[in-house]
């Protein structure tokens, strides 16, 4: 058996609350029950003041760090941030990590069964919101016994959803960490989605939402949706420097089969997506992420969006992200002063776009741990529990 | 709090106010005036090793280049402007005045005074670029590019129909020698002004 390194939190084993208690939509509908599959890590304190959420973005799921078992090539997708030592330390603080709704890792999502009908969900799952993610986190805090978080954190749409806790909850929430994130999708960002959610829907093998009752999975929308996605999680340096305009083979082939070394990467991101996400739950979570904008019933202004928000914030972008560029954290961190706000952002230099928010990269640590090591001091975690 | 123009301007900041610290390094001014005064605010900041020194003791930082302005505030939004030691390293140092004057109604300003008799010695007699405590670069790496005097930011005060509230020189070990209080732009190595509107 391969041994784990030390800064790891080790194996870890998912857990799952049922919630009979029906959860009123923003679309309209009710989840009669449901399940929330997660994980947690560390030791919640005796005060209980210790814990920290942590939301995923698109593609995540509950599984943010450590190991499934010995044998699991890749940790959870944010272990390079928690852990013993690490930012979000696990000697210090109890980290709770879910799956949301509507997702396809175990919380109740379109490959559930449906219990009225006794078929699978599939597209008829109802729609979900951020706000919709962030009340059923709630009632899991509620279950755990957590009354406030010491911090909820989250990059790029977790980020969105660590904002919706702030204002939904602001007496729940002592601190904000809101990573790669934005107040709300630019055209282009929709524009993206709309290509993604085309590709999927347009799959022969979809069946408007019933491939699996039709033994199918559209496998080749759901490969190019994740092949468009994957153009905007990098940067154009890091696209470069990792592939250029290397070939697979000496000479061109003139075909259309794989050449370039990037048509090669791309098809290979695809293909493991499309063989381990739901379509569904793909285009729901899309979905979410264009409704998003909390500044809209306020007439488009964030700063009094924000008036609810009482805990300080830590806003991180990344300078090669253009999918979430620095200028969109700028308009959160702007609007957030012009409310008053207690807030410090910073810009963290990096190659890797959008998907820097997921690495280990020695200044974004920096600035992390000093964030997540002021909030221990201030909650007294000094000594670990 | 060590440094001669951080502790008068400890004093000068009102209770409770909510300021700007503009290039607030470590935010070692910040955290005092919250701690002892109640004040509020932000610092502004690019260098990456003091906004993560004022992450880590919960001062609110952005990271953000003065020489692109303050466009992001509006207009009185806060009740001072406070910049220690960075006036001299702007591209444009009249327009932010006019811009820290914009966003609040008083600013407090210090800057190495060209004119202090070491500087001169170094330059009028030795006949090099000066170099000291205030000025501790070399001539071609110094980030020091809009170096002034007393006299010079009080013509730049008149030109521009500002009310100077407050003078007063930071000279390190020296403050408030009489020979500095005197002749400021000859003995005061920190010039440390109080401005506001006119």
């Amino acid at each position: 058996m391969p041994e784990l390194p030390r800064d790891s939190v080790g194996v870890v084993t998912p857990q799952t609350a049922h919630f009979d208690d029906p959860l009123d939509l923003a679309c309209g509908r009710t989840l009669q029950a449901y399940d929330l599959v997660y994980e947690t890590y560390g030791t919640l304190n005796a005060e209980r003041s210790n814990a920290v959420l942590i939301c995923h973005a698109l593609s995540g799921h509950h599984h943010a760090a450590g190991y499934h078992d010995a044998d699991e090539r890749k940790p959870g997708w944010w272990d390079a941030h928690i852990g013993p030592g690490k930012s979000i330390d696990t000697d210090r603080f109890f980290v709770v990590s879910l799956n949301n709704l509507g997702g396809c890792h175990g919380s109740t999502g379109p490959i559930s069964r449906n219990p009225e009908s006794g078929r699978q969900w599939g597209p008829d799952f109802p729609m979900m919101t951020v706000g919709d993610w962030v009340h059923s986190q709630a009632r899991l805090a509620d279950r755990l016994g957590i009354e406030r978080f010491a911090a909820v954190i989250g990059g790029s749409l977790g980020g969105m959803q660590v904002l919706q806790w702030a204002l939904a909850y602001p007496e729940r929430i002592a601190n904000a960490g809101v990573i790669a994130a934005t107040p709300k999708l630019s055209a282009q960002n929709i524009a993206f989605n709309e290509v993604a959610r085309q590709a999927i829907r347009s799959d022969p093998d979809f069946h408007d939402g019933w491939y699996a009752e039709h033994g199918k999975v559209p496998r080749r929308g759901l490969k190019l949706a994740r092949m468009v996605g994957h153009i905007t999680y990098l940067s154009e340096d890091a696209m470069g420097h990792k592939f250029g305009r290397d070939l697979r083979s000496d000479d061109f082939n003139f075909g259309y089969d794989v050449e370039f070394q990037v048509e090669s990467y791309l098809r290979y991101q695809g293909d493991t997506f499309s063989n381990s996400f739901d379509a569904n739950t793909y285009l729901l979570m899309t979905k979410a992420l264009d409704y998003f904008d909390p500044a809209a019933v306020h007439g488009g202004d964030l700063a009094r969006a924000l008036a609810p928000a009482e805990c300080p914030f830590l806003v991180v972008s990344f300078t090669t992200d253009w999918r979430f560029p620095p200028s969109r954290s700028r308009e959160l961190v702007d609007a957030l002063m012009r409310a008053g706000k207690a807030v410090s952002y910073a810009n963290i230099d990096s190659t890797h776009g959008h998907d820097a928010f997921l690495m280990p990269e020695p200044r974004y640590q920096a600035v992390f741990a000093a964030f997540m090591s002021r909030i221990a001091r201030d909650l007294g975690l000094e000594d670990r529990p | 709090m060590k440094r001669a123009d951080l502790t008068l301007i400890h004093d000068w900041i009102p209770e409770g106010a909510h300021i700007l610290d503009l290039a607030c390094g470590d935010g070692t001014l910040l955290a005092a005036l919250a701690r002892d005064k109640n004040v509020s605010g932000y610092g502004l900041e690019i260098d990456p090793d003091g906004i993560t020194a004022c992450i880590a003791r919960g001062v609110n930082v952005i990271e953000q280049n003065l020489d692109e302005g303050l466009a992001n505030f509006d207009d009185d939004a806060c009740d001072l402007v406070v910049m220690t030691q960075a006036l001299q390293a702007l591209r444009r140092p009249d327009r932010m005045l006019d811009e820290m004057l914009r966003v609040a109604g008083e600013a407090i300003i210090t800057f190495p005074n060209f004119a202090y008799w070491r500087h001169r010695v170094h330059l009028g007699i030795r006949g090099y670029m000066p170099v000291s405590k205030s000025l501790p670069h070399a001539w071609y790496d110094t980030p020091n590019i809009h170096l002034s005097t007393f006299n010079d930011f009080e013509q730049l005060c008149r030109d521009k129909g500002l009310i100077i509230v407050d003078r007063e020189v930071g000279i390190g070990d020296h403050e408030g020698h009489w020979t500095s209080r005197l002749w400021p732009n000859l003995f005061g190595e920190i010039a440390i002004f109080r401005v506001s509107r006119g």
